[in-house]
């Protein structure tokens, strides 16, 4: 077997990211008329001192409705690809840290050894300041099979577990603050 | 405390071969590299929770369709003239871990102009802006994985991590590759650049050899005669556990 090659390290985005990386309209996932319940996905993004990250970008990767990756790789043949969803997604954080998606609920995915995993949405961090994205998810505040996913039973401690449970805000949106460093640090995945 | 899911040893069929490779000790930057400031209040204090790859992990977005839009190869012609600077091809391949090609996947690029200031609001380096020159641009790779940009050769421009700091001289990419896990945005560096010896994000990769993958080979058989000078640069991805099987 030939050696592997050595992956090309991470670099940090910087702070003039937008100049190639902003995308706007990439943060409606349902341009495409997607099947499935329409939500909204915003929140903040701060740092070790709980102040607002003003340049920070957010990447979302999602199954649709079914439950169903738009991708090779996933070859569930009880679930159909939705040709009005490609389940990605980009929001850059505002002047406040805000982000925010539009984009439709996903459906429980399969997880490893029969496993289902409760629905939720992949989410990769970039910043200033960010040598390498962070990688969390976004579980639903609501939703009865959080209670058997893998990743939310193999998080022992409770308060650490509810940062990757968005919560159901007044408007209707679910909000899910990304809290970088300190109290109520965000749980990041090792992936 | 986050716990740790357990190594399982009884793989779902779905999965098979279809776990990626985690990153060899140094060959990626940490989070917390105090060298390089802004790390100190963004790294996370707790240790990522590390679990065994699924469907969620493995997928991601493709691009080969074009749904990114138009490939925009080429930065010097954006504009009604020529943007100042030392014109450049830079050119190269996206790869696996194994060396085989990752085609039809979105490679995006964005950089300062030759005087070294970015076409942003917040870049208020004392440098001039060109006209001439946004800086950004974004291809498709081939189906072997190729892709090809004519841009101008990025200068140096101050930062206030450190008295007296100057970044080398970079061109900022983005890679997706075939899932969520792969992607990576990065930085390309020139060679003999005496600056990358004294930048700490260029140095937060230990590994040497890891590093250096950040650093493009001049390459006389890219440059075009009597116009631009060629710059090769391979991007290497994560890739699967288990090398592939080729078939046929």
């Amino acid at each position: 077997m030939a050696d592997k090659l050595i992956p090309t390290p991470s670099q940090t985005v910087g702070p003039f990211f937008h100049v190639g990386l902003a995308r706007p309209e990439w943060s409606d996932l349902t341009a495409g008329n997607p099947q499935g319940e329409r939500i909204a996905i915003e929140g903040r993004v701060v740092d070790g001192d709980g102040a607002a990250v003003p340049d920070a970008l957010i990447e979302l990767w999602q199954a649709n409705t079914a439950g169903r990756y738009n991708h090779p790789d996933d070859t569930q043949q009880d679930k159909a690809i939705d040709p009005g969803f490609r389940g990605y997604g980009r929001s850059a954080t505002d002047f406040e840290g805000k982000y925010r998606f539009v984009t439709i609920k996903p459906g429980p995915v399969p997880g490893r050894s029969n496993a289902l995993q409760a629905p939720h949405v992949n989410l990769a961090v970039f910043a200033r300041g960010m040598l390498k994205q962070l990688y969390t998810r976004l579980y639903f505040v609501e939703d009865p099979a959080n209670q058997n996913d893998p990743l939310l039973s193999a998080i022992d401690d409770a308060a650490a577990r509810k940062t990757l449970i968005a919560t159901r805000g007044a408007g209707g949106a679910y909000h899910f603050d990304i809290v970088l460093q300190g109290d109520g640090e965000t749980v990041f995945l090792d992936i | 405390m986050t716990g740790q899911l357990s190594q399982d040893g009884n793989t779902a069929m779905e999965m098979k071969g279809l776990d990626y490779a985690r990153p060899r000790e140094g060959t990626q930057p940490p989070t917390l590299y105090p060298d390089y400031a802004s790390t100190v209040k963004r790294a996370p204090h707790r240790a990522p929770v590390r679990f065994d790859h699924t469907l969620s992990e493995v997928t991601g977005p493709g691009f080969a369709d074009g749904w990114a839009g138009p490939d925009n190869a080429d930065l010097t012609t954006r504009h009604a003239g020529q943007p100042l600077g030392e014109r450049i091809i830079v050119a190269g391949r996206v790869l696996d871990e194994d060396g085989r090609p990752v085609p039809g996947t979105l490679v995006e690029l964005w950089q300062c102009n030759s005087a070294g200031r970015y076409h942003h609001p917040i870049d208020q380096h004392d440098a001039p802006l060109d006209p001439n020159f946004t800086g950004v641009g974004q291809v498709v790779s081939g189906t072997d994985g190729s892709w090809r940009f004519v841009t101008i050769k990025p200068g140096a421009y101050p930062w206030r991590n450190q008295p007296n700091a100057w970044r080398p001289a970079h061109i900022h990419f983005g890679i997706f590759g075939p899932g969520f896990i792969t992607r990576v945005v990065t930085q390309m560096y020139f060679p003999g650049d005496p600056l990358l010896a004294l930048d700490p994000i260029y140095q937060s990769t230990a590994d040497t050899a890891a590093r250096e993958r950040l650093i493009a080979d001049y390459d006389p058989n890219l440059s075009e005669a009597e116009w631009a000078l060629g710059y090769r640069w391979d991007i290497v991805l994560r890739g699967r556990a288990a090398t592939p099987i080729e078939a046929g």
